[in-house]
């Protein structure tokens, strides 16, 4: 067991690995990942001091905007790279390895993660140099708590997701990236749920990792009204977390035995 | 008792022709054409040997060793590699196999040779120290000590298959499985990692690896033990010396032919003629003809020199492995499978 547990973790940072090198030798995504998303986000950030809008709410715009970086990479990053990992040959050799391919996932997590935590640094970075946006937690150890357990819900359904595609095919891919303006509506990506949608709406947007950990930073970060109180948001942030890494693993056996029935593992199909 | 490396067991393989997928819509019943890519094979490797696979395109040796390795069920039978069955017991197993297939496009183009292989070792929860020293020593071995520090995206094609035959060893498996593995490589790197196999193997009498290959002199060097397979189907299993000795209860000649206009007479059912196999080059033809009883030839000669060819060459030889095969599999390797 503990052996286990000790290949699981050599294994993902070592598929992380690669990641990190690329970080380091390859100069353009800096900018790339910084620079741009910071643009992007100051468009939004403008037309709230244009309007006199309340400051928390150019904090909202850039916490979205850090937040939903994550879910990006979450959903096509890590789709994309399993599909490339199987088309080059990678995938077979994980699964004939006696590491568990859900750590080979979550190095590949890991890996995503570390630019996106770069570029979401910059997004909030900016927000305090450029916007003067009030950040002022209630208590910081809840925001990174908070956070953290964002991360891992997304991440979770991330590593689902990526199972599921290689499953399915490109064609649940574009299904999925149907529901991508959706998902930003409902996650409040700009704005606060609350008041906003009806209760109906925003609570089933609580389903989504996203919007949960959203709502409750919003309130831990701006103390702005949230959907439920944060400490209802955290335990559902929790349980969806459990919920994802479960189904994760369960999609990633059922890949592995499927394919292995239909010898799809190491080929290229579609 | 002692325990088998290898042991297969009525193992068949089908390939289900893919039916057009559409979503969330059951497929219809009806069944395309399936496609049998082996066929109730029996096999037995003990440990320490050196076995090997050989058959024309498309045999089914790359499906056998994929089952093997774990990443492919068999549709039917069982099969049990180092006493553990490949289907059942596949976490067990994988800590103990490794694999290499020529012509391979595995590997991060952004890491070196050495982090590449480190990365494949890691996940095998190689130590360190161990990951080094037998990457050395790979390095050394295939000649790429000194691109050690190269990016795996810069390697030719040939380079990185090497770095991928130092995978397979880096994590010192107990049986390990080559696919082809000196598929386009130069004669001297082909011939250095022949060598080292062999090494590797005397170095520890529990290793056993089972090997496919296109080069008949490769098997014959390497082998301890061949099977011949064919279109799913193992059509001989021995060392390559009694392979061989079969086929030397009867003559064996090989010509140099000229053809005459009318093309070279059809010398199959030929009375005393066991086998005739010709190999075209642009100016000549290559004929090889096993006989039954020697003064046979007689009437072979006097049947060529009646269509209006010119034989440059006669002589008896030898029987290779290559007329082995060509004796169980009807056609030579280079030909592609009828
Ligand atoms: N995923 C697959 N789906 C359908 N058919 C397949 C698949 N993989 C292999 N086959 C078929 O099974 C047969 C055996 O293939 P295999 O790769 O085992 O041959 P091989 O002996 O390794 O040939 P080669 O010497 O060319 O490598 C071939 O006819 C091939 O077309
Ligand atoms: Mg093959």
């Amino acid at each position: 067991m503990r052996a286990t547990l000790i290949l699981a973790v050599q294994a993902a940072l070592a598929r992380a690995y690669p990641r990190a090198v690329w970080m380091t030798r390859n100069r353009t995504w800096l900018i790339q990942e910084t620079l741009l998303p910071v643009l992007s986000v100051s468009a939004f950030a403008y037309s709230y001091i244009a309007m006199k809008a309340p400051p928390e709410y150019v904090g909202f715009v850039i916490l979205g905007a850090a937040m939903t970086t994550f879910w990006l990479n979450v959903l096509w990053a890590m789709g994309a790279h399993l599909y490339w990992e199987r088309d080059s040959g990678n995938l077979g050799l994980y699964i004939m390895s006696p590491a568990p391919m859900m750590s080979i996932l979550a190095g590949m997590a890991m890996g995503g993660m570390t630019t996106t935590t770069v570029r979401a640094a910059a997004i909030v970075l900016a927000g305090v140099l450029l916007f003067d946006v009030p950040f002022d937690p209630t208590s910081w150890w809840l925001l990174i708590g908070v956070f953290l357990l964002t991360l891992l819900a997304l991440y979770g359904l991330g590593m689902m997701f990526a199972s599921l595609f290689l499953l399915w095919g490109r064609e649940a891919w574009h299904t999925v990236n149907l529901l991508q303006e959706p998902v930003y509506l409902l996650a409040g990506m700009n704005f606060p749920l609350k008041n906003v949608f009806p209760m109906a709406v925003a609570g089933t947007a609580l389903l989504l990792p996203l919007a949960t950990g959203m709502d409750a930073m919003r309130q831990v970060l701006f103390r702005a009204e949230g959907v439920l109180h944060y400490s209802y948001e955290i335990g559902m942030l929790a349980v969806l977390a459990a919920i994802f890494l479960v189904s994760a693993k369960w999609s990633l056996d059922y890949l592995e035995r499927k394919s292995r029935e239909e010898g799809r593992l190491t080929v290229r199909w579609e | 008792m002692n325990k088998l490396s290898i042991r297969i067991e009525g193992l068949s393989r089908v390939y289900r022709k893919k039916r057009k997928r559409k979503w969330f819509r059951k497929q219809p019943a009806e069944s395309a054409k399936d496609f049998v890519a082996l066929d109730d094979v029996n096999l037995e490797v003990r440990p320490g040997e050196l076995f090997g696979l050989l058959g024309p395109n498309g045999a089914g040796k790359t499906t056998l060793i994929k089952i093997l390795t774990t990443l492919l069920s068999p549709s039917t039978g069982n099969a049990w590699v180092d006493g553990l069955d490949v289907v059942k017991q596949a976490k067990e197993l994988r800590p103990r196999i490794n694999m290499v297939s020529g012509g391979e496009s595995s590997g991060y183009g952004i890491l070196t040779v050495r982090e590449n292989i480190w990365l494949f070792a890691r996940i095998y929860g190689v130590p360190n120290e161990q990951i080094k020293a037998r990457t050395d020593r790979m390095l050394d071995v295939v000649g790429l000590a000194d691109k050690a520090s190269s990016r795996v995206s810069h390697l030719s094609t040939g380079q990185r298959q090497k770095m991928n035959f130092c995978r397979g060893f880096v994590t010192d498996p107990k049986i390990l499985f080559l696919d082809e593995p000196t598929l386009g490589l130069d004669v001297t790197a082909a011939r250095n990692i022949r060598q080292f196999i062999q090494q590797w193997m005397k170095e520890d009498p529990r290793r056993t690896i089972l090997l496919t290959t296109h080069y008949m002199a490769e098997a014959d060097e390497l082998c301890d033990r061949l099977a011949i397979v064919d279109r799913g189907k193992i059509l001989a299993c021995n060392s390559p010396t009694n392979l061989k000795r079969l086929v030397q209860e009867h003559p064996l000649f090989a010509m140099t032919l000229s053809p005459g206009p009318n093309g070279l007479p059809e010398l199959n059912g030929l009375a005393g003629v066991r086998q005739a196999t010709r190999t075209e080059t642009p100016t000549t033809v290559e004929l090889k003809v096993s006989l039954e009883e020697e003064p046979a030839i007689g009437s072979v000669v006097s049947k060529i020199a009646a269509s209006g060819a010119k034989i440059l060459t006669l002589r008896k030889v030898e029987p290779t492995l290559e007329d082995v095969f060509i004796e169980h599999v009807g056609h030579g390797i280079e030909s592609e499978a009828g």
